[in-house]
């Protein structure tokens, strides 16, 4: 159960906080979005769940080649849709045919055929809110502390770099092996991601500091 | 490797625009960073003088909607020009106004994206913009229209101790419903769609030591990170709201026009009403959007991202949608022939054509029906002067289809003993002339402080964003992990020569 809420965690990029001293992650950069996706694809073929493709906008095919199904955001939709049209209906019937019955120029107090403008706009009212409460939820946001932040060149991932990041938390990590997998899947550049101040003498990687270009192992690129 | 899967993602890769045969979208062989750069700068460096100039005659216009507003609520309104018999006048002419502009916003933002018109993502952050800001504008006509705006809230169906409900039957009421659920739709696929931009500005605010800058745009960005598995909810979530939106808009011009169709006055009551509305919204917001982009690329050097070529597309549904509200015009002329309803002929040609308030009608017809058809030549829907004279001109022609079809029917209805003729108030040019300055002032703030271009979405469109661009020639796809990786000048080359090459 406990695993299983792990991994779920995980699918919004949350993932279990390293012990004391422990790296969160590596964070590994590519040149451009086909390395990336094909660096992505590698990493799950190597077996590794906990990892993302960051990029400053959508790539086509990552989804697939990170085995990612069908995004889950339109039940939310449908939900929300149906809330509406249910609510816009009751609401209608109830006021005007139960609670406050108005007779104007002889109409019936309640039907479907003037209940419709409001029936379709609470609808699509409601449909909208519940598509964009369902995206948010899917991707554990609003999230303004993320470790990730922590590597002063992931800042260029919203502007035009490419980013893997592996966290600690996967069964498969391992600082030195998993670094090393990045640079082989063609990383201009593998760093550790760890907190601000922490001693990490334990991995024999990380340094007090946020880890900067110049003291972590910087692998060569395999071309 | 000799698939013929393989051999296409090779053919792919020696002509990497391909599957796209129209021009570059974005011109000059901008990169990822250049778009950043570009689009980022103007919300980043001191204000300009100009802009307080601006901004300056904005808030003179705005503190007219101010003073126009305060007199009214304190006198009533009887301020503005509306009597019996002409009840409605220029509160609702703007409201229509207003409304119809905005949905120029939601059809570039969602109807062009469901049906993948890539050339939208240039334009679509400002469009929505004006959406937003031009139902602001139009909401505030409606609502100190029912007098005593202080009990503006019995519009909704909130529980009161009169024990009453609104009711439902009326089309005023579906009015309220589809307006408000069209400002938050709209609102909401708007700050949705900012949510990268505003990332971006916040670690290039972090990387410039500006903190309070980061922590407003950290605020906003909902902690972001491009994480691809963000990236995936997103975009569906993206796709469905474009979806939802589509009907929403189409829906909520069909219910404005139902305030009139709804009715027995001869002019209003009338089944071509919702699509002829409709297309009047998309004709005349898509000339305001010409207008606003050809001033505002222009002062920020947007020339590369919007460029002629989204003008021209612009000017293009202006004269489809133009000629579809004229055809309307003269689908109405003929139904009021065809009827044999003397009223509804009487409304039409002799009111319309020769009543004393025919110059109106007659500035209708020449702005929306006869102006446009200039866009049929190339050279006229490629000049930036003519665009913008007639972006304007097309405006002030549906301003006066909404002042024909409200002010001309309600003047002359059935018994000529209610004839009358309407003369607008001081009080409305100033709420008129006001409402305008809410809009460039909210306009302008935009254009200050948010990214006027959805900087995400363009880089998304470049031919460099797609990971084939990158195969290696031998044939292997990018997805099995043999993608070429030339050193980084080598592939800027390539993404410049690949645009330059495109005919």
């Amino acid at each position: 159960m406990k695993e299983l809420f792990r991994d779920l965690l995980a699918t919004m990029g949350i993932y279990d906080a390293p012990r004391e001293g422990r790296v969160h992650g590596l964070l590994a950069e590519y040149q451009h979005p086909g390395a990336l996706l094909s660096a992505a694809k590698r990493m799950r073929e190597e077996g590794f769940r906990h990892y993302d493709a960051h990029s400053p906008f959508p790539i086509h095919g990552m989804d697939g080649a990170m085995g990612l199904g069908n995004s889950k955001v339109g039940f939310s939709t449908l939900g929300g849709g149906l809330t509406g049209l249910a609510l816009g209906t009751w609401m209608q019937w109830w006021m005007s045919e139960v609670d406050y019955p108005l007779n104007i120029s002889g109409k019936p107090t309640f039907a479907f055929e003037y209940g419709m403008p409001i029936m379709f706009e609470l609808t699509v009212l409601l449909a909208a809110l519940g598509t964009v409460a369902g995206m948010l939820a899917l991707n554990g946001l609003p999230r303004p502390h993320n470790p990730i932040f922590h590597s002063d060149r992931f800042a260029r991932a919203t502007d035009d770099s490419f980013f893997i990041y592996v966290s600690a938390s996967d069964k498969k990590f391992d600082v030195t092996k998993t670094a090393e997998i990045l640079a082989n899947a063609g990383a201009l550049h593998v760093e550790t991601v760890s907190e601000p101040g922490e001693d990490a003498a334990g991995d024999g990687v990380a340094r007090t500091e946020t880890v900067s270009a110049d003291e972590v192992p910087v692998m060569t690129p395999r071309l | 490797m000799a698939s013929p899967l393989a051999q296409d993602l090779a053919f792919t890769a020696t002509a990497p625009s391909s599957y796209d045969d129209e021009a570059p979208l974005v011109k000059g062989g901008l990169g990822f960073h250049d778009i950043t750069e570009l689009v980022s700068s103007h919300t980043e460096k001191k204000t300009p003088f100009g802009w307080y100039a601006a901004f300056g005659v904005a808030n003179l216009a705005l503190l007219a909607l101010v003073v126009s507003l305060a007199y009214q609520i304190y006198n009533g309104v009887g301020v503005w020009g509306n009597n019996v018999p002409v009840g409605w006048a220029w509160d609702i002419v703007n409201f229509v106004w207003w409304v119809g502009i905005g949905h120029a916003g939601t059809l570039i933002s969602a109807v062009l994206f469901l049906f993948r018109q890539r050339w939208r993502t240039s334009i679509n952050r400002a469009a929505e913009a004006m959406t937003i800001f031009a139902v602001i504008c139009a909401l505030i006509f409606p609502t100190f229209h029912v007098g005593r705006v202080w009990v503006i809230y019995w519009t909704l169906p909130i529980p009161n101790s009169m024990e009453m409900w609104p009711q439902f039957k009326s089309p005023l009421l579906w009015d309220v419903f589809a307006v408000s659920s069209y400002f938050l739709v709209s609102l909401t696929f708007w700050l949705i769609g900012l949510v990268p931009d505003f990332a971006t500005l916040r670690d290039r605010a972090a990387v410039a030591g500006k903190t309070l800058r980061a922590q407003i745009f950290g605020f906003l960005s909902l902690g972001w990170t491009g994480g691809n598995r963000h990236w995936r909810n997103y975009e569906k979530a993206y796709l469905l709201l474009a979806g939802l939106a589509t009907p929403l808009v189409l829906s909520v011009h069909s219910v404005v026009s139902f305030d009139f169709a709804v009715s027995i006055i001869p002019g209003w009551h009338t089944t071509i009403f919702p699509p002829y509305f409709v297309a009047g919204a998309i004709f005349s917001g898509f000339a305001m959007v010409v207008t606003l982009l050809v001033v505002s690329r222009k002062i920020y050097g947007l020339q590369n991202l919007i460029t002629l070529d989204h003008l021209e597309k612009m000017n293009m549904v202006i004269l489809v949608t133009g000629t579809i509200v004229g055809f309307a015009y003269i689908t109405e002329f003929f139904i009021a022939w065809y009827s044999g309803n003397p009223y509804e002929k009487y409304q039409f040609f002799n009111v319309r054509m020769t009543g004393p308030l025919a110059w109106a009608y007659w500035t209708m017809m020449f702005c929306n029906l006869v102006s446009p058809q200039l866009f049929w030549f190339k050279k006229l829907r490629r000049s930036i002067p003519v665009m913008f004279a007639l972006s304007i001109v097309v405006n002030i022609g549906m301003w006066f289809e909404r002042f024909v079809i409200t002010v001309l029917s309600l003047h002359r209805d059935y018994l000529p003993s209610s004839w009358g003729y309407y003369t607008p108030t001081i009080v409305d040019v100033g709420m008129f002339i006001g409402s305008l300055g809410l809009f460039f002032t909210l306009f302008l703030l935009f254009l200050r402080f948010l990214p006027m271009v959805a900087m995400s979405e363009v880089k998304g469109i470049l031919p460099q964003a797609d990971p084939h661009f990158y195969d290696s020639h031998e044939g292997d796809g990018a997805g099995d992990g043999h993608a070429r990786l030339a050193p980084p000048d080598a592939s800027v080359q390539a993404a410049e020569d690949s645009q330059r090459h495109t005919p």
